[in-house]
């Protein structure tokens, strides 16, 4: 007979037993010892079926294939530049990588980006050893001018976005700001006037805040039109 | 980040900064707590925005240095905790915690806040001494206004501990009803200058954007008693007359703070 211990959406901590018996199964962040289904992580209970999983509410970044992330550029190599990824990870980015355009060989990269530049990048490949590459050879990558940079809880970055895009399109659609989300906790914020880019950060800060509880998009735009 | 710093740097023009706030206002909240330490004989923690530092007054009987027979001494300590920011690592202070001290020290001993012949006790012999630490618990900007309100009110909130008549030992546990014996109270207000324009209580991403900061310490009547510069870039005597009288009406802020929370300290 198996029963599961804690309630769906309840909050737990690692270590905390979650079901007893075979019954259930252990999914994302979650571990099995012996009869016991424990927690991984800090984060919010989700049961699918037999399949109980764990949402987390914080945590780092770990880097993944296909991921857009902000990095910084920290240094320049002989084949192209080091990025910070704001992860425990450097990654490289290759001069093959950087541009649509052909960089020849005696050219000044510095020129080209400089250190302390912020991209905008995806990851093309992890290795087992987290060594990261990125690109910038591809659509919507870019280097970052102007506007603000915030820092968000990386696990709030599915929340910032929303389902299909559904949260960044309302926060352009009322603040006519561009918005880039890094899957990294990076936010890109540029807008016509720093008022506006406020009120996209302070609505941002609102969804980290409460993206753990029901009807988030309305609580949202119900903010973004209170605050001009 | 250097995408906000340009950022801050072209919106300063502008007169406009990027958490929205005007040039000279000071973030919310800005709380005072006292006497926040069991074993200190003042303390205080102080909080401006989420910068939060903590000061602790220690009094201990020494031997007064030869020159000054008659006189105790002062001595303010600073140390940037590494869980404060990702910046600051432990081991021996480095050169920002000793500004920070000294910038602190300056003000309170220019002003000779503290009557130093009151703390002597006996010529030549004994005389207190008074240590103040100032602890950053959280640093997002601004640490010289909020340590300099720390210290000012740890050092209001001390008072003397008792001595053991026979032994002359110093009973910690035991407090008198003796303050220390502050005769003027000194507050240091820092103005940070970026791309010409005038700053107070920069953020974190401002402290690392300006070109020169000066921090002006006066007392409640507008005297001042330390003026320290610093960064990179020159001032102006024109922009130095400004900042004095800006420091000036900051300082009276701060100050309106200070005295409320003792008004409200008193009715407990």
């Amino acid at each position: 007979m198996s029963t599961i211990l804690v309630q769906e959406r309840a909050i737990v901590v690692p270590g905390e037993a979650l079901a007893e018996g075979m019954d259930y199964l252990p999914g994302d962040n979650t571990y099995r010892e012996q009869e016991r289904i424990y927690s991984k992580v800090l984060g919010l209970v989700s049961l699918s079926g037999r399949v109980l999983k764990i949402t987390p509410l914080a945590g780092p970044y770990i880097p993944k294939i296909d991921d857009k992330i902000i990095a910084k550029v920290t240094d320049i190599t002989m084949s192209g530049w080091r990025v910070d990824t704001a992860t425990a990870y450097s990654a490289m980015l290759n001069v093959k990588d950087a541009s649509s355009r052909f960089i020849k060989k005696e050219e000044d990269l510095s020129q080209i980006l400089a250190i302390g530049d912020y991209l905008v990048v995806g990851i093309i490949n992890v290795t087992s050893q987290n060594l990261i590459d990125v690109t910038m050879r591809a659509p919507g990558l870019h280097k970052i001018e102007g506007g603000r940079i915030i820092e968000i809880n990386c696990q709030k970055v599915p929340r910032v976005i929303g389902k299909q895009g559904s949260m960044i399109s309302l926060l352009k659609e009322k603040t006519g700001c561009d918005i880039t989300v890094g899957q990294n906790g990076l936010v890109w914020i540029k807008g016509s006037t720093p008022e506006q880019e406020r009120r996209v950060e302070s609505a941002i800060r609102l969804i980290e805040l409460k993206s753990h509880l029901e009807g988030l998009t309305e609580k949202v735009e119900k903010f973004l039109s209170e605050v001009q | 980040m250097i995408v906000n710093t340009n950022t801050i740097y072209d919106l300063a023009a502008q007169g406009k900064r990027l958490d929205g706030r005007s040039l000279t206002d000071y973030r919310t909240p800005v709380q005072i707590e006292t006497s926040i330490s069991w074993t200190a004989e003042g303390s205080a923690r102080v909080q401006i925005g989420s910068t939060i530092v903590m000061a602790g007054v220690k009094l201990s009987l020494e031997k007064p240095y030869n020159d000054t027979p008659n006189e105790g001494g002062i001595t303010i300590n600073a140390e940037l905790l590494p869980l404060s920011s990702s910046e600051y690592e432990s081991g021996p202070p480095g050169i920002k915690a000793i500004e920070l001290a000294r910038v602190v020290d300056r003000g309170i001993r220019e002003s000779k806040a503290i009557d130093l012949k009151k703390l002597c006790i006996a010529p030549g012999e004994k005389a207190w001494f008074v240590m103040v630490d100032l602890i950053t618990i959280n640093d997002a900007g601004n640490l010289y206004d909020v340590a300099g309100l720390a210290a000012l009110a740890a050092l209001k909130s001390a008072f003397f501990p008792k001595i053991d008549p026979e032994t002359g030992a110093i009973l910690y546990k035991e407090k008198t009803a003796v303050p220390l014996p502050l005769v003027k109270e000194p507050l240091p207000i820092t103005i940070y200058k970026i791309n010409g324009k005038l700053f107070v209580d920069p953020t974190k991403e401002e402290e690392e954007t300006y070109e020169a900061r000066l921090t002006v310490a006066s007392d409640p009547d507008g005297t001042l008693s330390a003026i320290q510069k610093g960064g990179d870039m020159p001032l102006t005597v024109d922009e130095i007359a400004q900042i004095i009288d800006l420091a000036l009406t900051k300082a009276a802020f701060l100050r309106g703070i200070l005295t409320t929370h003792y008004g409200k300290a008193l009715h407990h």
